[in-house]
């Protein structure tokens, strides 16, 4: 087993183009866990966490964007200017673990693990982010949807760094929620980031189905039924939590049930539609 | 850096030699085993219970999911390195007087974590001292002589003496 230390994509990107089965390593919070447990024991691996480029972050106002790197901690996420910017995003990332957690996990974490209960996912499907990857043949960007591909899986190729997301700034209402058994150090049992963009509404899912799911039913009924998208009246905010609840496709696990996934994923839904900064 | 077994690491401002070492283990271990650093606890080993806490390149972090090996070009601080003479400071003073320590095993990673509230913050607020040990568990104390112990450091660094 090798570590592998870059400091720029570039780098990387030939170190894993030299290293095609090396495991990327970058806040450790995913990839330490089965180490020590011994459930995996990576032949080599590459750290990404001391690649400056990968924590920058800048906003683009003539397109109305935000562009995050994929390194950049959660702790720099959930306060200041990009909490202003991407609440839901920030509120998303303050769920994240512990401050310990979230000084050291990366939304590319998030993306390359690709667990459906990954905090930060909802919103960058709710927002249709799209994911910078970059290797020695080129870069390329892929829409949030086409990224995520499964539990657990996405279309990252094993050569690809996640360079980056891009989002959105709406500068209208959004919020993210989350049920777990306690609110500190709890990995989700529903999640879901409910967001207004361009006066349409979207819902994103999270640890109610394989993947994120977007409720497009919901998001479609909403559009239609609500005469004020931010001032939802409480018999359309709770259709539009049955509807985007049926929409669910939770399973029963070790962390709760597919029953009642599918009854807070629905208590979350009319509780967005109606809230958000 | 490649598949050596020897690397260096520094450790409260001194560089350390690890040597034999499995190239996958991770800060703790190699703290605790290796370097002769036992402050640091190891319980859950999987970043729930912050009896851990370091500081890498001042990011206050469980030392747990941290792979040594990678950390090699970083600042780590320990719990032993708070005060290099040995004394305590003030915030395990505060631990010592406000008897918000019981078992004591949680209690390094409680300092840590304090510190860096701290120097970030401080006046932190009562909710603010919640979310920042959110990420340290402590099964005896039940956190209310925790946060006295702040609530005393906060008060004496202004100043004001009880």
């Amino acid at each position: 087993m090798s570590v592998l230390i870059p400091h720029s994509i570039t780098d990387a990107s030939e170190m894993l183009a030299q290293n095609p089965t090396a495991t990327i390593l970058n806040g450790g919070t995913d990839l330490m866990v089965e180490v020590n447990f011994n459930h995996r024991r990576p032949e080599s691996v590459v750290l990404l966490r001391n690649i400056p480029e990968l924590r920058e972050w800048s906003s683009d106002s003539s397109k109305g964007t935000i562009t995050i790197g994929a390194g950049l901690p959660y702790a720099h996420i959930e306060k200041g200017e990009i909490a202003t910017l991407v609440p839901a995003l920030a509120q998303a990332a303050r769920t994240v673990g512990s401050p310990q957690i979230r000084a050291a996990g990366t939304i590319g974490g998030n993306l390359g693990t690709c667990s459906p209960a990954g905090d930060t996912l909802p919103v960058l499907s709710a927002l249709e982010a799209l994911v910078h990857l970059q290797s020695v043949d080129g870069s390329r960007t892929v829409p949030i949807a086409e990224f995520m591909v499964g539990p657990k899986r996405n279309s990252r190729q094993a050569n690809e760094v996640i360079t980056a997301v891009t989002l959105p700034i709406t500068g209208q209402r959004q919020g993210y929620s989350k049920v777990g058994v306690r609110n500190a150090m709890v990995i989700s049992v529903a999640s879901a980031c409910f967001a207004v963009v361009k006066g349409e509404p979207r819902f994103a899912m999270g640890s109610v189905g394989p993947t994120i799911l977007r409720a497009n039913e919901a998001e479609s009924y909403l559009a239609s039924h609500a005469a004020d998208i931010n001032n939802v009246t409480d018999e359309v905010a709770k259709e539009f939590g049955r509807i985007a609840a049926s929409e669910s496709r939770p399973i029963d696990d070790h962390r709760s049930t597919a029953a009642y996934r599918q009854h807070a994923i629905g208590v979350l839904a009319t509780r967005l539609a109606q809230r958000g900064i | 850096m490649s598949s050596n077994e020897f690397y260096t690491l520094k450790v409260n401002g001194t560089d350390l030699q690890v040597s034999d070492a499995w190239i996958g283990e991770s800060l703790l271990y190699v703290l605790r085993e290796r370097l002769g650093l036992p402050g640091s606890k190891g319980a859950c080993e999987q970043g729930e219970c912050g009896s851990c806490t370091v500081y890498v390149d001042g990011a206050a972090v469980c030392s747990c999911l941290v792979m040594a090996a990678s950390a090699v070009e970083s600042e780590i601080a320990t719990v032993e390195g708070l005060n290099a003479d040995g004394s305590l400071t003030d915030v395990q003073e505060a631990f010592v007087t406000e008897g918000a320590v019981q078992c004591g095993f949680c209690t390094p990673g409680l300092v840590m974590a304090v510190h860096h509230l701290l120097d970030e913050n401080a006046t932190p607020s009562e909710l603010e001292v919640k979310e920042a040990l959110s990420g340290n568990i402590c099964r005896c104390t039940g956190y209310g002589r925790i946060f006295a112990a702040v609530e005393k450091v906060v008060a004496v660094r202004k100043g004001v003496h009880s």
